[in-house]
């Protein structure tokens, strides 16, 4: 099966992120009050080829712990979704295999 | 007796000649290996020099953990080679596991470049031997991701075993916890530090503070304390602080 994998990576809790605190200053200056917990990362999307959505998440797991992620400083959160990008087809169930919908038609 | 350095060179290093002009001007003799090589030849020490390695894609250093050269560094390192990573080759050392920590964008999100005032913090490295303890040695930065961090624990043991190397002195330029700007492997064979010592090696350059950290090495290994089979620190080495007898200062 191929699945759209969408790694989502971030600052681990209690790390300065400089960046989603110039953002968070700056949200109520021009107008956008009540935001908090603003945090800058970044995301990495890709098709991978898997038996199933576990074989799938371990796999995007490890690569996480090994290489997109540096465990030191960061944590990431995997989505995985079956088909590619913009063709969803929602999974049954699991936690790193949640379903979600397809990202943002134009 | 020429004391040879192989520069590793990644696709986008551009500090492999400073280096090199640096550690030739001392005396010793330089290599610039590409990143491809699986060998590192007879080299009495490897440097892993600034810039932006693989274009800093995805994390700096983190790609290039991966070429081919780095499982030679390694291997080096573990036999008690000396490993020196400066800036960028700093972030290679810590993504490569070869140092403890990360390197974060700077805390002010600025790139910097400019020359600050550090103090030497141990003269147990194998870059630090020849320096004092205290003393303030003016070197360039030329940084976007150098505040250096790392767990509590790590931090410990870091302080507690005298493995921090270098601190910023009164101004922290980037944020740095407890102002690193480098730091030394448990053996104390594997340095990494933010500022740039082969950019302070020459008078026209504004300083020459950098040279006693590169004269450190030259001397270690012209002494033969990390010659092949007995690759550690000797002890009057490690212990070292006072000022270097003046015999031994220069090389040629």
């Amino acid at each position: 099966m191929r699945f759209t994998a969408t790694v989502e990576i971030v600052g681990l809790e209690g790390m300065a992120d400089p960046e989603g605190q110039t953002i968070e200053r700056a949200l109520p200056a021009l107008g956008f009050a009540g935001v908090e917990g603003v945090h800058v990362g970044k995301v990495i999307r890709f098709l991978i080829e898997a038996p199933d959505a576990k074989a799938a998440a371990e796999t995007v797991g490890a690569m996480c712990e090994r290489f997109l992620t540096n465990p030191v400083i960061e944590t990431a959160s995997i989505r995985l979704e079956a088909g590619p990008a913009g063709i969803s087809m929602p999974l049954e169930s699991g936690s790193a295999a949640d379903a979600v919908p397809a990202v943002d038609q134009p | 007796m020429s004391k040879r350095i192989a520069i590793v060179c990644f696709p986008g290093s551009n500090c492999e000649h400073d280096v090199a002009a640096a550690w030739e001007s001392l005396g010793g003799s330089a290599d610039i290996v590409w990143h491809t090589a699986t060998t590192l030849k007879d080299a009495d020490a490897v440097v892993l020099p600034g810039g932006f390695a693989h274009g800093d894609y995805l994390r700096p250093g983190a790609i290039a953990r991966f070429s081919p050269i780095m499982s030679q560094v390694a291997r080096f390192a573990a036999d008690g080679g000396p490993v020196v990573g400066i800036c960028n080759g700093f972030q290679v050392l810590t993504e490569a596991h070869l140092l403890p920590g990360a390197l974060c964008r700077n805390s002010g999100l600025r790139f910097l470049c400019k020359t600050v005032e550090c103090e030497v913090a141990s003269t147990n490295s194998v870059l630090t031997t020849r320096a004092r303890l205290g003393q303030v040695l003016r070197l360039p930065i030329n940084h976007y991701e150098g505040r250096f961090t790392c767990d509590e624990t790590t931090l410990r043991e870091l302080e507690d075993e005298g493995r921090v190397v270098l601190r910023y002195w009164r101004d922290n330029p980037n944020g740095s916890i407890r102002s690193i700007a480098g730091i030394t492997n448990r053996a104390r064979n594997v340095v990494g530090v933010m500022p740039h010592p082969e950019r302070a090696s020459n008078p026209l350059s504004g300083s020459v503070d950098g040279r006693i950290l590169l004269e450190s090495l030259l001397v270690l290994l012209a002494q033969g304390q990390l010659s092949d089979g007995g690759r550690q620190l000797a002890p009057e080495m490690v212990h070292a602080s006072g000022p270097a007898p003046a015999q031994d200062r220069r090389l040629q």
